[in-house]
């Protein structure tokens, strides 16, 4: 497998030449090229990577080159893909190369498939599309499919509606569906980015044998240097329409040529995974923080064995099971976990906004269930929050500067608006925004910059926690690296404590100094950052780092090794 | 086509700037939608027609001019005289102010009272949310204008009277819209922030969720002035309404029904095309707004 994968026989055709692509949308108010003269191949049972960040173009490429362009979209140049050119090609041409010579894997497996077919039905409609195939044959055919993406009990599977699997399951279904035909390229678009890290492994494994087998060629985009060093084997790196750089995987990631992917790759938060480098053992990895009392300074905020449940009776869903939770003044407690684990259900607690099912929340040393109204309210003014969606962070009908004022008008309600307008403007110093910002909408600002702006409203206050959940995730990677130092130096500067909610392990190490890993629900183990995330004690902790592709691909080929070995193990292991 | 192929979507440019603004970029919409402009064109001309037309027209409307009753258009009235001997486009004008105030008020207040209604239904959820709406699901039921017959039959409403009850019946539908509105807004992450920071339910209606529901209650209160219009002349028309010697445009084509088999179409004609236009008229700005903010419509 690594054989196939370390270098492409040079000698076959391309299966997909782009050659000095340009795509320019037309909108209501002005022509946006997204694309600008480019080129690259991709060989028979290679991968390429297509990486870059928000709005590099990366997309718009692979839309192209399906000729899947939206209306408003035009297209020149060369986009050959086995001998056919997709530009300038009729509907009919183009639906007789999609799905049989090409096909395609979308980000969302949820949106792909049709919720009211079952999926046997779907995959052997693709299977009949494109072949006289008998119903029997392809319904057969279909089961075989399900098989070689790895669902269990194919069989029974084929009867399932989309709804009745996971995210991965789905995802695995919609590869069924693009291999239905043995196409000779494989177009995928962020095929895991909706995906948890564990799922995502699976995923990239079943893509990397798939595309070894049948000497598929795949053209990956994506903007995780994980992923691509995971899975590809050669990259082109893109940035405002224009790819900058093509090269090996090792060459581009390890040596890159070209300053703006080195300054992309610097951005990339790195998972340390390496033994310990003389870091002292941060004494008791799990402080009894419930009944010890006696530590030297009172929890900013505590949760006290605390469970939430939604619904009622047979349909009721634990969405928490006695979670303890302690963040101390001064100190950022990262909560790790997947999708559904449970992490945001806890900081809402925390903020007083899910009222737990059970279990006390003490916020400043008050208990949030026994406050009255008015008090929690003034309570709350030591709570800063930074939310993860930065569109919907803040009001599109207010200015920024109205946006970062609302908390003093909430609780200052006595400052004149010459003293109001001083501390917004202080704020947006802090977190590194001009002045002149206050009059501006929140539309008019890019994604990392609405971040800064809900910073800047959660600090004006000057609070004594800040709860961050997910405050990057929906950033590009250099974006995300200057919230993360603001935060940081702000957090140095004001003494608050923080508590950091992230699905990624890498940042929560940079970030929190204590960290704590949900799974379904309950706290799988929690301790220092140094500790947990390095030695952790349990299985799924370690799974879950093990998960993590890291951005170098002779370590990333190494550290899957080590993971399929020990799952292999495992699977053994269980059977003995 | 391979059900794995899905429409391609709209370019990835979420984190340019955009270079024109939401209202600038609705109001070019609504220019171009043609009908909506011409129902401007309408509505404004009727407005003009009924508020400065009198200054430059003017006639006797209060006393009864028996020895000029049901004359033809002329010279003289261009658009001859009713049965008691009103000049009739005199009177098109004073019968057109207090359709067009009674709509515009009517239209406001049930727009002003339902989304109020919908916004604290929405927003409290749960029982409170489950009570309010049953209460507008009861209220629907009813039709509007049976409660409209009974309540003229119990009392002669004067013209802030006639106002109130009209607002009173039709804030059902509008609240139903802000509700909906208001069920995806509040858990928008400023409204969450606003919250969890201990910013007020008031604040947060107030400030947050009236506003970004502006151009549902925009595009509500043209129909609701399109639908109040329509039940002034309903009422007036069924001789409830306003009563003599005012009047307006359903009560004039009230009376002059009664001359219908006499031949005088100028009593008929003028009043009902006026509320034919300015309701349609309504409807077309209503539709052109809905489609301008890209909200959903009425019901």
């Amino acid at each position: 497998m690594t054989a196939t994968q370390a270098s492409a026989a040079p000698a076959a055709e391309p299966i997909l030449e782009l050659d000095d692509l340009d795509v320019v949308f037309t909108t209501e108010s002005s022509k946006v090229p997204a694309v600008r003269g480019v080129s690259l191949q991709v060989r028979p049972g290679e991968t390429l990577a297509l990486v870059g960040e928000s709005g590099s173009g990366k997309s718009t490429v692979a839309l192209a080159a399906m000729g899947l362009l939206a209306g408003n979209a035009r297209a020149t140049g060369r986009a050959v893909i086995d001998g056919t050119d997709i530009v300038g090609a009729d509907e009919a041409g183009l639906a007789a190369l999609r799905g049989r010579t090409v096909s395609m894997v979308f980000q969302e497996p949820a949106t792909a498939l049709d919720p009211l077919t079952r999926i046997g039905k779907q995959i052997a409609e693709v299977i009949r599309n494109h072949g006289d195939v008998s119903a029997k044959d392809a319904a057969a055919r279909a089961v075989d499919l399900l098989r070689r993406v790895g669902i269990p009990e194919p069989e029974k599977r084929a009867a399932a509606y989309p709804f009745q699997l996971s995210g991965g399951q789905r995802q695995r279904v919609v590869i069924a569906m693009a291999i239905a035909n043995d196409p000779a390229l494989l177009i995928a678009d962020e095929p895991t980015t909706a995906l948890d890290v564990t799922v995502q492994a699976e995923i990239l494994d079943l893509l990397r044998r798939l595309a070894a087998e049948t000497r598929t060629g795949v053209l990956l985009v994506t903007h995780n240097m994980g992923v691509v060093a995971d899975f590809a084997d050669r990259v082109a790196v893109m940035y405002q329409g224009r790819i900058v750089e093509t090269g090996t995987v090792e060459d581009v990631l390890l040596r890159p040529s070209h300053d703006y992917t080195r300054r992309l790759l610097a951005a990339v938060p790195r998972l340390s995974v390496a033994e310990p480098d003389g870091r002292a053992p941060a004494g008791d990895p799990r402080p009894d923080d419930g009944s010890g009392g006696g530590d030297a300074t009172a929890p900013v905020v505590e949760l006290r064995d605390i469970s939430v449940v939604f619904g009622r009776g047979k349909r009721a869903v634990h969405a928490l099971d006695g979670v303890s939770l302690v963040v101390r003044p001064g100190e950022t407690l990262g909560l790790v976990g997947e999708s559904g684990s449970g992490k945001s259900t806890a900081a809402r607690v925390a903020l007083g906004l899910i009222p737990p099912t059970s279990g006390t929340v003490s916020l400043f040393g008050a208990d949030l269930a026994r406050t009255r109204s008015r008090a929690r309210r003034a309570l709350r003014s030591g709570i800063g929050v930074v939310l993860q969606d930065p569109v919907a962070a803040l009001d599109a009908r207010m200015t920024v500067g109205e946006c970062v004022a609302e908390p003093l008008r909430v609780h200052r309600r006595g400052l004149s608006a010459q003293e109001r307008r001083g501390r917004v403007e202080a704020v947006l110093d802090r977190v590194r925004l001009p002045r002149d910002i206050v009059r501006r909408a929140p539309g008019e600002l890019s994604g990392g910059q609405r971040q800064r702006v809900s910073l800047a409203r959660a600090l004006v206050l000057e609070p004594r926690l800040l709860v961050a959940d997910e405050p990057t995730s929906a950033l590009d990677v250099s974006v995300q690296e200057s919230v993360l130092k603001v935060i940081t130096e702000l957090q140095d500067e004001l003494g608050f404590a923080c508590l950091f909610v992230s699905h990624d392990l890498a940042v929560v190490q940079q970030f929190a100094r204590r960290v704590a890993v949900m799974r379904a629900g309950r706290i799988e183990e929690q301790g220092l950052t140094g500790e947990t995330l390095l030695h952790p004690e349990t299985d799924y902790t370690r799974r879950l780092l093990a998960a993590v592709p890291v951005p170098d691909p002779v370590v990333q080929r190494g550290r899957r090794a080590e993971r399929l070995a020990t799952l292999a193990a495992g699977r053994t292991g269980a059977e003995a | 086509m391979s059900a794995v192929i899905q429409p391609a979507k709209a370019p990835g440019t979420a984190d340019t700037p955009r270079e024109t603004s939401g209202t600038r970029l609705a109001v070019r919409r609504f220019l171009r939608n043609r009908l909506a402009v011409a129902g401007l064109g309408v509505v404004l001309f009727f407005v003009l027609f009924c508020f400065v037309g009198p200054l430059v027209y003017s006639t006797d409307q209060t006393h009864t001019a028996l020895d000029q009753v049901n004359l033809a258009p002329s010279g003289t009235h261009w658009l001859g005289t009713d049965a008691v001997g009103h000049d009739e486009l005199g009177r098109l004008m004073y019968g057109g102010k207090v359709s067009l105030i009674v709509g515009l008020a009517a239209g406001a207040l049930a727009t002003v009272i339902g989304t109020l209604w919908g916004a604290v239904a929405g927003y409290a959820g749960g029982w409170i949310d489950a009570v309010m709406m049953r209460i507008v699901d009861a209220g629907i039921a009813i039709p509007a204008l049976f409660i409209l017959l009974v309540v003229s039959a119990i009392t002669t409403p004067g013209l802030p009277g006639l106002i109130l009850i009209l607002g009173l019946v039709s804030w059902l539908v509008p609240s139903r819209l802000i509700r909906a509105e208001t069920l995806t807004l509040k858990n928008r992450d400023y409204v969450l922030t606003l919250r969890a920071i201990g910013g007020t339910h008031a604040r947060a209606i107030l400030r947050h969720i009236l506003p970004n529901s502006v151009s549902t209650i925009i595009v509500a209160t043209t129909f609701q002035i399109a639908d109040a219009i329509l039940l002034v002349a309903y009422v007036s028309y069924l001789g409830l309404g306003v009563q003599p010697p005012a009047t307006d445009w359903g009560g004039m084509l009230s009376a002059g029904l009664t001359a219908a088999y006499s031949g005088y179409w100028w009593l008929i004609l003028p009043p009902g095309l006026a509320i034919i236009l300015v309701v349609w008229a309504f409807n077309a700005i209503g539709d052109g707004l809905r489609d301008a903010f890209d909200v959903r419509g009425r019901g």
